[in-house]
């Protein structure tokens, strides 16, 4: 699923605390789709978790128990050889971690309407971040809305412009609480992006706000 | 940060990489005990500052080295080093076990893993992976400490803040800084 022309790319913070193994589970898809599309970025990814290896390689260590060789010895001698998983590479439309969160392809995904013909739904992950599937229709816009924390919004399909700039397949918009804006879906196709928030969003207008505690948009 | 030299290092991973063959080839125990000997204290330090108690900790780098023993046959050195697959091995298994939340991994490159890794790509990613340990270790104290604090303390850098009391913008710029001197050494 390379795409050649993607110019919105993942933050450093981001890849790092991705590497470290920090983010929400939300984020982590996020992070884990675009670089499934984004071969930069994977290079990238590559060299901080070079920057954790070096850190293990060159940090204090603690003491093992006295027995624990003999104890790992015992748990591999219990254990099988883990099988090389077959190569996770996208087969149709959805790259392959989301597809593991999809549970299929895009024409599985069970879409809720949220008006205004947008379509959404949330993907199974824990709590202290939400990640869900946007449908915006050709043309059509997402509400005016502002963060309270971070928001991530991938390009999977079409594009959609904003007052910041215009996001093709691939893309990654990061918006923190400084940004407030309408997405608006190019007019030649219909947009399909994940969205990952680590708070609810802030609509401007007082219906989505209402809204909003029973559509967890 | 204990300080060895280039070749040492250099000679250091050949021998891990050797070994992670062996295991693999031959399920040589030897070797094994040789990887466990340096890594495992490291990996429990790692899992003990990312905040598990010594009991789970012990426990948690015992799979941790099964791992690596049951995935030998994963391991290609000419995409990591030793040391960087182990810490991500370690870092799943702190994601899993402490932090209790799946770990989304990117997909897999079409081409996939050549049988047998290049030995002047094996080379070049050690000398790679040293000149950042070197670069890493060069860093003004501040910097070093809050790239430590990243990955080891397993901190966002909002918690960063309340744990140093510095402010979040400092956070941000100090390690920003830091990247860029890592850029800067790497090129």
């Amino acid at each position: 699923m390379t795409q050649p022309a993607i110019k919105h790319h993942l933050t450093d913070a981001l890849l790092m605390a991705y590497s470290a193994g920090t983010l929400p589970e939300a984020f982590s898809l996020t992070v884990a789709t675009h670089i499934s599309m984004c071969d930069d970025c994977r290079a990238r990814l590559a060299s901080f978790d070079t920057v954790g290896g070096t850190l293990l390689d060159r940090s204090e260590a603690v003491e093992v128990g006295a027995d624990s060789l003999a104890a790992t010895m015992a748990l591999i001698r219990g254990g099988a050889p883990v099988e090389k998983p077959a190569p996770r590479t996208a087969a149709d439309n959805l790259p392959a971690p989301l597809r593991d969160y999809v549970g299929g392809d895009l024409q599985s995904v069970r879409w809720r309407s949220v008006g205004m013909g947008v379509k959404q739904v949330i993907l199974p992950t824990s709590r202290d971040a939400t990640a869900r599937l946007l449908y915006i229709p050709a043309g059509a816009s997402v509400p005016d809305h502002g963060h309270r924390g971070t928001e991530l919004t991938l390009v999977l399909q079409g594009a959609f412009a904003d007052e910041v700039d215009h996001f093709g397949p691939g893309d990654i918009e990061v918006a923190n609480e400084d940004l407030s804006h309408t997405p608006v879906a190019d007019i030649g196709a219909d947009c399909i992006c994940l969205a990952a928030t680590d708070a609810p969003l802030r609509f401007r207008s007082i219906m989505p706000r209402l809204a909003q505690p029973f559509l967890r948009i | 940060m204990t300080s060895k030299n280039g070749t040492t290092r250099q000679i250091e991973n050949e021998d891990w990489v050797a070994c992670i063959a062996r295991i693999r080839d031959a399920q040589d125990e030897a070797a094994f005990a040789r990887l466990f000997a340096h890594f495992a204290p490291r990996v429990k330090a790692f899992l003990m500052r990312s905040g598990a108690d010594a009991t789970l900790a012990e426990e948690c780098t015992q799979e941790v080295m099964a791992a690596l023993w049951q995935k030998a046959h994963m391991f290609d050195p000419a995409r990591a080093s030793a040391a960087t697959w182990i810490f991500t091995i370690a870092r799943n298994r702190k994601i899993d076990a402490l932090r209790k939340q799946k770990r989304p991994e990117p997909e897999d490159l079409p081409w996939g893993q050549d049988p047998e890794p290049d030995q002047a790509d094996v080379l070049a990613l050690q000398q790679e992976s040293d000149q950042l340990g070197d670069a890493i270790a060069a860093l003004p104290e501040k910097q070093r400490v809050l790239i430590e604090k990243a990955y080891f303390g397993d901190l966002s850098h909002s918690e960063i803040a309340e744990q140093t009391g510095l402010p979040l913008g400092t956070i941000k710029s100090r390690i920003r800084l830091a990247l860029d001197r890592l850029r800067h050494a790497m090129k």
